[in-house]
């Protein structure tokens, strides 16, 4: 669906993207992960057309972004870091606005309106001013919006920062749904446990260099089964990987210290990957 | 095309629907006070001798309030979308032209630089001035309209903080609606200035409205100067939106 080849993005005076290759499999849930300044951002934002490439190439939908343009735009549905709705205007006229602007006819505009909302249920909020909302009711509202259209593609940029737990794990029902239905999902996410939930597979990011891409399973496999994880003398919490239980087990009965067994997750394959390399001992 | 212009359109004449009665009532403002310091307030001071100033300001007060509202219309809030609400990348996301954009917000700075124009008019009439609204008249304020709405855009997009967008008010439209033929002719300048001010498209605004409203005379010297600003001002706006892709 999307294929990444050798993309760099410079600015003034450093990189932000990196020769970076991927290749994003139609109807696939891909997360994006990386610390801050990764380039995550970058990258959706060339890939929503808002910024163009200092070199690669990049096609969508078999389309080179830079030549089809107007058919690209048709097939994204992008959700933006930053809450961007027009505050001046209501949830209703906010998605209309959308809808007029992707060209969805009138005559199915209204309905496909009300279906969005109910979607996202902020229905009874419809004719209220965007300005009044939370930050949930905002996000689930740009989502709304941005589905609208029926893209074939949605980029979800931070979706759930700063959303309650509740809130929070609406929303993944919500991605979960979308993606059942076809769509294909690109999400970058700070919180790992979101990717892990979510993505069939995540790409890691740090400093706009791709470090690794597979399945959450499959990166978590590389490092071990399990882990002892331990306190040391100076505080530092130390981990050490093991395939076998047993292993881990035995090692962790010869620490001084407590110890904890559990099974590798995402979030220690992130640390490991990205951690490292920013000076962590 | 023509429906992504009235997308465009739309949006802004939901916003300014709502806010209609406050919109006029505010235009009012400025140009009675104008009114009522130069042409009044001198007006008297002068009783006997230049009758007529207000008949001279009214159509230079029209075409720097056309032109500020027109600009202001604009400028500020897609200057204040871009920047902080980022409402702006949704249009350039959305697969309409950025000739559809620029035409689109055009129309909307039109809509209420006329409006503002008729306010302008109406409170004109009330204090007794003699001028003479033709299809000319209205002509030149909707050139001048769309001339400052254009290079509303530009500078929108161009300013890169709110502060700067400001600075273009007092820097260039302040200054422009003083010494454009608005209060004073501009044979009264100093030559080199004279020149300078002459080559500005308000000042054949104010020309133009004066003479269409005095005589009836409408120069077509300065109605083509007016016509090159208008394409030279859609164009850049249109490039403008184009070079927004960083
Ligand atoms: N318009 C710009 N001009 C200059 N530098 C930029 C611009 N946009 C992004 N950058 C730089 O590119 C790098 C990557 O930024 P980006 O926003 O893509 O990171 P991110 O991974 O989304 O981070 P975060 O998790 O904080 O959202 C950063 O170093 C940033 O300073
Ligand atoms: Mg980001």
């Amino acid at each position: 669906m999307i294929q990444i080849e050798n993309l760099a993005k410079k600015f003034d005076n450093h990189t932000a993207i990196d020769d970076l290759s991927l290749h994003i499999r139609r109807g696939e849930a891909f997360g994006l992960l990386g610390p801050n300044g990764a380039g995550k951002t970058t990258l959706i934002r060339i890939l929503s057309m808002l910024t163009k490439p200092t070199s690669g190439n990049v096609m969508i939908n078999g389309w080179n972004l830079s030549a089809a343009e107007e058919k690209i735009k048709s097939i994204i549905g992008v959700v933006p870091q930053s809450y961007n709705l027009d505050v001046d205007l209501t949830a209703w006229e906010n998605i209309e606005l959308h809808g007029r602007l992707h060209h969805v006819p009138q005559n199915v505009r209204r309905k496909k309106i009300r279906e969005m909302l109910s979607f996202v249920d902020l229905q009874e909020r419809a004719s209220d001013k965007v300005a009044s909302f939370s930050g949930g009711m905002k996000r689930r509202l740009m989502i709304a919006r941005a589905l609208l259209h029926e893209p074939e593609i949605l980029y979800l940029d931070e979706p759930t920062v700063g959303l309650d737990p509740q809130v929070r794990r609406k929303l993944w029902d919500l991605i979960r749904l979308m993606n059942n239905n076809g769509l294909t999902v690109i999400l970058t996410t700070h919180y790992i446990e979101e990717a892990e939930n979510l993505c069939q597979r995540v790409a890691f990011m740090d400093k706009g260099i791709l470090i690794a891409c597979d399945s959450p399973n499959a990166l978590c496999a590389t490092m071990g089964k399990f882990v002892v994880e331990w306190t040391a003398d100076d505080f530092v919490t130390k981990q050490q990987y093991f395939s076998e239980r047993v292993q881990a087990a035995n090692f962790s009965t010869s620490l001084p210290n407590a110890a904890v067994i559990r099974r590798v997750n995402l979030e220690d394959v992130f640390v490991e990957l990205t951690g490292r390399k920013v000076g962590m001992p | 095309m023509i429906y992504d212009i009235c997308t465009i359109f739309w949006r802004d004449w939901l916003v300014l629907r709502r806010r209609m009665f406050r919109f006029i009532l505010s235009r009012m403002i400025t140009p009675i006070l104008y009114l009522v310091a130069f042409g009044w307030g001198r007006g008297r001071m002068f009783a006997g001798g230049d009758g007529n100033y207000l008949d001279f300001i009214v159509p230079g007060i029209i075409a720097l309030n056309s032109m500020n509202i027109s600009f202001n219309a604009v400028g500020s809030p897609l200057n204040i979308s871009r920047l902080f609400y980022k409402t702006f990348d949704e249009y350039l996301i959305a697969p309409i032209s950025p000739v559809a954009f620029v035409l689109g917000k055009v129309l909307a700075g039109l809509v209420k630089g006329l409006l503002s124009s008729i306010v302008m008019i109406g409170v004109a009439l009330i204090f007794k001035a003699n001028i003479v609204v033709n299809f000319w008249f209205v002509l030149v304020i909707i050139m001048n309209c769309i001339i400052f709405a254009a290079i509303a855009v530009v500078a929108a997009l161009k300013m890169n903080s709110h502060e700067d967008m400001n600075n273009c008010n007092t820097y260039i439209l302040l200054p422009m609606s003083f010494l454009c033929g608005t209060f004073f002719a501009a044979e009264e300048l100093p030559t080199a200035l004279r020149w300078f001010i002459e080559l500005l498209p308000l000042t054949h605004t104010s020309l133009l409205l004066r003479s269409i409203a005095s005589t009836g005379y409408v120069s077509i010297y300065s109605v083509s100067i007016l016509l090159l600003y208008i394409i030279g001002a859609l164009l850049l706006a249109v490039k403008t939106v184009i070079d927004c892709k960083e």
